[in-house]
């Protein structure tokens, strides 16, 4: 339970209830300086709506892509992100820091 | 993630009830523990579970050092703020403390003060304090501010929150309201727990006007919430 004060999981639930197909990402790991904690969560639909954060707002983008893709194909994805990565200069991780997320369909 | 796990957390949010899953980060399969079962489709040693509840209890999240490849999500009960008096300083309070991430519960039996038209979007019980707390109930992740001026809605408030295992309690009141309160508490038996009562409320911000009082208690109780303990709060 994040301090957010929606649920995200009750929107997933409120999106599958309505036929909508739904991915979470969740940051499963950080070095230096990440702005979002281990555990923090997104939530994104098939239209690409989403709530919730995994970074001050420079990975989401990615993470919204790599969403689709996992709705797609139902396989989940870890993704990661950090200064050397070309992905991520280009996406605007300047802050210093390496995170890996986590995303997966919801059934 | 299943939707029986979705459901689960959900319903363990609504609860406030403590829940982790484990995810197994190559495949995404999931189980879902609290203190006493531990269920799903992955199964976990003995240690990985000792670990995995060990995170859970301090409200964790972090992938296991006792394997590779398992990331451990805590969902702990979100902070809440209980607010007794549905004063001029509770309308800003609410809203502020909403914002910053506390779920919100205005308690105050008097129609005229606790409505709609006054608190927007609200939480509102019109209960007495001592049934809305009791219904409510209060867990390690509630802080409860009393700021009704009024005995007879703050001191039954006090009463439960004092034995309580509350993050924080605040009261309004100057220093005599607070001498006559304390009095009050210790003819109740309460006398060696009044030292929980954050009293003057707030930290010293030197405003005076409801909004500024009202950011100074919520400052007073995040502070709490993250140093902990008893915090000096100044003059």
């Amino acid at each position: 339970m994040q301090t957010d004060s929606v649920s995200l999981f009750e929107i997933l639930q409120q999106w599958r209830a309505a036929g909508k197909s739904a991915a979470l990402a969740t940051v499963v790991s950080t070095w230096g300086s990440s702005p979002r904690p281990e555990g923090s969560h997104l939530v994104v639909d098939a239209a690409g709506h989403f709530l919730g954060s995994v970074s001050g707002g420079c990975i989401e983008g990615a993470v919204i892509d790599a969403a689709a893709q996992v709705m797609a194909s139902g396989k989940p994805q870890l993704l990661e992100f950090g200064v050397s990565d070309e992905q991520a200069w280009q996406v605007g991780l300047a802050c210093g820091g390496r995170v890996q997320v986590f995303v997966e369909p919801v059934e | 993630m299943k939707r029986t796990t979705l459901a689960r957390i959900a319903a363990a949010e609504q609860r406030r009830q403590p829940l982790m899953v484990v995810t197994r980060l190559v495949d995404g399969a999931q189980c879902l523990l609290d203190a006493a079962s531990c269920e799903g489709e992955l199964p976990l040693s003995a240690e990985q579970l000792a670990e995995a509840r060990g995170l859970l209890s301090s409200g964790r999240s972090s992938s296991l050092s006792s394997a590779a490849g398992l990331f451990a999500r805590a969902y702990v009960p979100s902070p809440r703020l209980l607010i007794v008096g549905a004063v001029h300083i509770a309308q800003a309070l609410a809203p502020m403390a909403a914002a910053a991430g506390f779920e919100v519960v205005v308690i105050d039996p008097r129609g005229a003060f606790a409505s709609a038209e006054r608190f927007p979007g609200v939480q509102l019980s019109d209960e007495w304090p001592d049934e809305a707390l009791a219904r409510l109930g209060l867990d390690d992740a509630t802080a409860l501010v009393a700021l009704s001026h009024d005995p007879k809605l703050d001191d039954p408030a006090l009463e439960l929150a004092l034995p309580s295992a509350l993050f924080y309690i605040g009261a309004l009141g100057s220093r005599r309201t607070h001498e006559k309160r304390l009095e009050r508490l210790r003819a109740a038996g309460l006398g060696e727990l009044t030292g929980r009562i954050h009293s003057p409320i707030g930290l010293d911000l030197g405003g005076r006007a409801p909004a500024e009082i009202a950011v100074s208690i919520l400052a007073e109780v995040i502070q709490v919430r993250y140093r902990g303990g008893r915090v000096e709060t100044g003059a």
